[in-house]
């Protein structure tokens, strides 16, 4: 602003003040039309589920009764139907992505590190109702016939591989998020490393440290923050996937200790349920369910891009 | 590039807007699904200004969307309840369409024979309380067929259904122990099993999945090739469903039929009735604020109860009786 | 000594390695999957496909040309409500001081970015099906643009960002009202990179299935106007692959190949547009 009023020669006058005070406020409209779009989500969201949170109270959270005949609703068994794919997706992704990052950022020759990133990002723009057809028809089987089984064989006296084997179930959502999710740990993660500055790098070579330890040692933690945030930004996704996980988790609204039983996440009942749910009560409760969902989300971004933030900064002031 | 661009935006917009002159949405019921939207492709072939859009997304949602009056009407396999009516914005009628029948349909590598399922296998089989193939209750009913020593994979319905309805309805008829500890109804608390999304989604569980037994409409097992079972009836023989035993156990119903047409005919009397047979409604609002969308669906009830019933046998449903039909018609004046 | 070193140098090599393992393993997982729906897809692709109407179950040859016209339509519609919105906020946060305000929509345009497309289909469905009382084409598509939204609006302020400074003081000192030179100077030096944000947002949206399951609905024939329930590619796919005839899986198989083919030639298209690679945005 300074500068434009410092150039501004008053020749043409009034004209291009009025032109440009219009201009403003055109554009701050449509630029609070998010703000409103944004409160107007988070009010709807509030007051179409005021049935269910005036009945059940925080208790919601905490119910594993899902009954729509009875109208007892709880928000439990999806909670942790979210929670459990969503963490082993990531326990799936993030080493993968965290190695694959170090190989895009610190051995690739540049061009060969943008073209490889380049198809590891069209991962990301596939759409999640294509995962679930690819799911269903190739994935299910595979992990029916052969991965399953082999994982009750070897290890099913835990209790995490307990139970009849139907192929769709926690663990086989858990791998189709992964694949869904590994491109961002990736190109953010790769971001953060290639922020590093060369000095740092540069230094613990001088050290004597092979490659690997420069790298695993120095420049890592040096761009851990936006590496943990393309980690929390990947769990945001993972929480929100809706119809590749419908196609694979067998929806069934109960809390299973085991991988290989079927389960359901928030995203996926309402997808399913919500155009059948008769009654103010289990339709406020699956709106509840979605400001759940909401409020997680928001959350977890949230952290994920201050961490991101912090770690472009700070690699831009050390440079 | 932009202009072109435009250009086509205008054509599909024109396109599309004048395709048809009437749309009537509705939604519901999967179990009488393919007939539908058979009859209404058809209706539509030969009044093309008619495009009466049905969308199968389950009983449930046929009911909700009516009671939200997001669609003109609704279809559903079980009956509203009192309830449910009371909470409707409008009056609406019970239309029965046709009969249809529910059969466990199951995928048993090695077993090329028809099951054979008692009302106690069936219920066991749902409560958890059978759960391999090669129980004794299963061997008993079956002899002469080798039954692998697997784990049964229960397959229901995972949205609100009219079909669990007519389901779940026979096996708290012949179970007191369902019948008190899950109930009958479009959607309950099942013990054991994984969810598919409407006949549609359980009959794709079923094939996909080995050793799998799940229960859907008829026709979907039929069209697509699948295995299912007969079931033993209240008169102690094992019958497959099909459009003669699906037509006898509405034989007593059809004589004495309520004046809303709410009435279920499961584990009907009769030696060769099927006892999981269930007549399936279309829930059409009494008056429409849109005197063309009501003239549309009148006419295609009006055919539906004429010429579309000719089709039923053929799509392995049941036309309905002729008592039915007549008390039908006189119903359907009353819409205005 | 040289023990030591021999363990370091062998983990170093086998780490490394294994970081070039992981990354040829992603790598491939996109080729397996383009592979996977060429294969199944190409094969039901024929001329039923894009001409015909969906038939009843069981009966063949249908198509879904419905759902390709009805999902131009729909992200048609979404583009012209979502991309001029977007596209001046952008305008908005890059070239008029503001800091607070403008902090303000930049996090809550990220969160709505990051917000699961379900959730945004519960708002259009509050909003726009229960009062109109009925499922409609532009219920669905407010619900996409809602989506798109929050996409061009970074891509705009961050390519607006980098065009120089130079640039807008020189057409300040000749004379040009400040909104004069953002559209006659500023936009068309940074349209690159927001051609390229709306062309990738576009494609993002048109894929989505989530937020059209309860406002577009469906519709087995051509929709009557955007008033009424429409078909869409994304939502066809989904119900006919979760049936289990193997015609309807033939067909989920085409449409994915079609989707995926849309998607990806607006991706490349876009990243050739712009002539240098970009990151996935952050956010």
């Amino acid at each position: 602003m300074a500068t434009v009023a410092a150039l501004q020669v008053p020749a043409t006058g009034g004209r291009t003040q009025t032109g440009d005070v219009i201009a403003r406020w055109v554009a701050f409209a449509f630029a609070a039309s998010i703000l409103i779009v944004a409160a107007l989500l988070v009010h709807q969201l509030w007051a179409s589920s005021a049935e269910t949170r005036h009945k059940f109270g925080w208790g919601f959270l905490t119910s594993s009764q899902w009954n729509p005949v009875t109208e007892e609703f709880g928000a439990l068994p999806f909670i942790y139907g979210t929670v459990v794919t969503s963490f082993l997706a990531l326990l799936i992704s993030a080493p993968l992505g965290l190695g694959a990052a170090i190989f895009l950022a610190e051995l690739a020759p540049a061009r060969l590190s943008s073209a490889l990133t380049f198809l590891i990002e069209l991962l990301a723009a596939i759409p999640s109702v294509i995962y679930g057809v690819l799911a269903i028809f190739t994935l299910v089987p595979l992990m029916r016939t052969t991965i399953e089984p082999f994982l009750k064989s070897y290890f099913g006296y835990l209790p995490l591989f307990k139970g009849v084997v139907f192929g769709v179930d926690y663990l086989t959502a858990a791998v189709v998020l992964s694949v869904m999710t590994i491109p961002f740990v990736i190109s953010v993660s790769r971001e953060s490393l290639l922020a590093v500055p060369r000095e740092q790098r540069e230094a613990a070579l001088a050290l004597g440290a092979t490659r690997w330890e420069s790298t695993w040692q120095v420049v890592a933690p040096y761009a851990k923050l936006g590496i943990i945030g393309s980690v929390f930004l990947s769990l945001a996704r993972a929480l929100g996937e809706t119809m590749a996980v419908t196609m694979v988790i067998g929806n069934d609204p109960a809390i299973h200790a085991s991988l290989l039983a079927p389960g359901y996440t928030i995203a996926a009942v309402v997808a399913n349920e919500f155009s059948e749910a008769t009654g103010k009560v289990y339709q406020s409760a699956l709106v509840e369910l979605g400001l759940v969902l909401f409020c997680l989300t928001i959350v977890i971004n949230a952290l994920a891009r201050l961490m991101i933030v912090a770690t472009t900064r700070k690699g831009s002031k050390r440079a | 590039m932009k202009k072109s661009l435009w250009a086509l935006a205008a054509m599909l917009f024109a396109g599309a807007s004048a395709a048809t002159a009437q749309n009537v949405n509705g939604a519901g019921a999967t179990f009488p699904a393919p007939i539908y939207q058979k009859w209404f492709g058809e209706y539509h072939t030969a009044h093309p200004a008619i495009a009466i859009n049905y969308q199968s997304l389950g009983s449930g949602a046929g009911i909700a969307q009516l009671t939200a009056a997001t669609v003109d009407f609704g279809a559903s396999d079980m009956p509203m309840t009192d309830d449910q009516i009371s909470k409707l914005p409008m009056k609406a009628f019970h239309f029965p369409t046709v009969l249809g029948a529910v059969v466990p349909t199951y995928n048993v590598p090695g077993v090329t024979q028809p099951l054979k399922f008692s009302p106690e296998t069936l219920s066991g089989i749902f409560l958890g309380s059978i759960t391999k193939w090669n129980d004794p209750k299963l061997m008993k009913d079956n002899a002469g067929v080798k039954l692998p020593n697997a784990d049964i994979v229960v397959v229901h319905r995972s949205d609100g259904s009219g079909t669990t309805f007519v389901w779940t309805d026979y096996l708290s008829k012949i179970s007191p122990a369902w019948k008190s500890k899950v109930g009958a109804n479009t959607s309950v608390s099942w013990p054991v099993g994984l969810g598919g999304k409407g006949n549609e989604g359980v009959a794709g569980l079923v094939k996909q999945t080995p050793n799998s037994i799940g229960y859907v409409e008829l026709i979907y097992a039929a069209n697509n090739k699948m295995s299912y079972g007969s079931v033993k009836n209240a008169a102690g023989t094992f019958v497959a469903a099909d459009t003669a035993s699906v037509s006898e156990a509405a034989t007593g119903a059809a004589k004495s039929m309520p004046a809303d047409f709410r009435v279920s005919i499961t584990n009907a009397p009769g030696k060769g009735a099927y006892p999981i047979s269930s007549f399936t409604w279309l829930l059409v609002p009494s008056k429409f604020a849109d005197a063309n969308k009501g003239k549309a669906i009148k006419g295609f009830i009006q055919w539906m109860l004429a010429d579309g019933q000719k089709e039923a046998a053929a799509m392995y449903y049941a036309p309905l009786p002729k008592e039915v039909v007549a008390l039908e018609l006189k119903q359907l004046a009353l819409i205005q | 000594m040289n023990k030591r070193l021999v363990w370091r140098k062998s983990v170093n090599a086998v780490m490394l390695t294994l970081t070039g393992v992981f990354t040829v393993l992603t790598v491939s997982v996109l080729f397996l999957i383009l592979g996977c729906l060429l294969y199944n897809g190409a094969a039901a692709l024929n001329w039923n496909f894009f001409t015909k109407l969906p038939l009843s179950a069981g009966e063949l040859g249908g198509g879904m040309a419905n759902a390709i016209v009805g999902s131009l339509e729909i992200v048609g519609m979404a583009a012209l409500m979502g991309l001029p919105v977007g596209f001046i906020a952008g305008i908005y946060l890059s070239e008029f001081e503001d800091k607070r305000f403008a902090s303000a929509v930049r996090f809550v345009a990220d969160l709505l970015n990051g917000m699961p497309s379900i959730v945004v289909g519960l708002l259009a469905w509050s909003l726009l099906v229960v009062s109109m009382k009925g499922f409609s084409a532009i219920a669905g598509s407010f619900a996409l643009s809602v989506m798109l939204i929050p996409i061009v609006t970074r891509q705009t302020e961050q390519f607006l960002r980098e065009v120089p400074q130079s640039l807008r003081e020189g057409a300040l000192a000749l004379g040009a009202s400040k909104w004069k030179t953002i559209a006659t100077v500023v936009v068309p030096a940074g349209s690159k990179g927001i051609l390229t944000g709306m062309i990738l947002g576009i494609a993002r949206i048109s894929g989505e299935a989530a937020p059209l399951l309860f406002t577009s609905l469906n519709n087995q024939f051509w929709g009557g106007g955007v008033m009424q329930p429409t078909a869409s590619l994304p939502v066809m796919i989904y119900y006919r692959a979760l049936s289990a005839y193997d015609d309807w899986h033939q067909q989920a198989w085409a449409a994915g190949l079609v989707l995926i083919a849309l998607v990806l030639v607006a991706n490349i298209s876009a990243r050739f547009v712009l002539a240098r690679g970009i990151s996935v945005p952050r956010g």
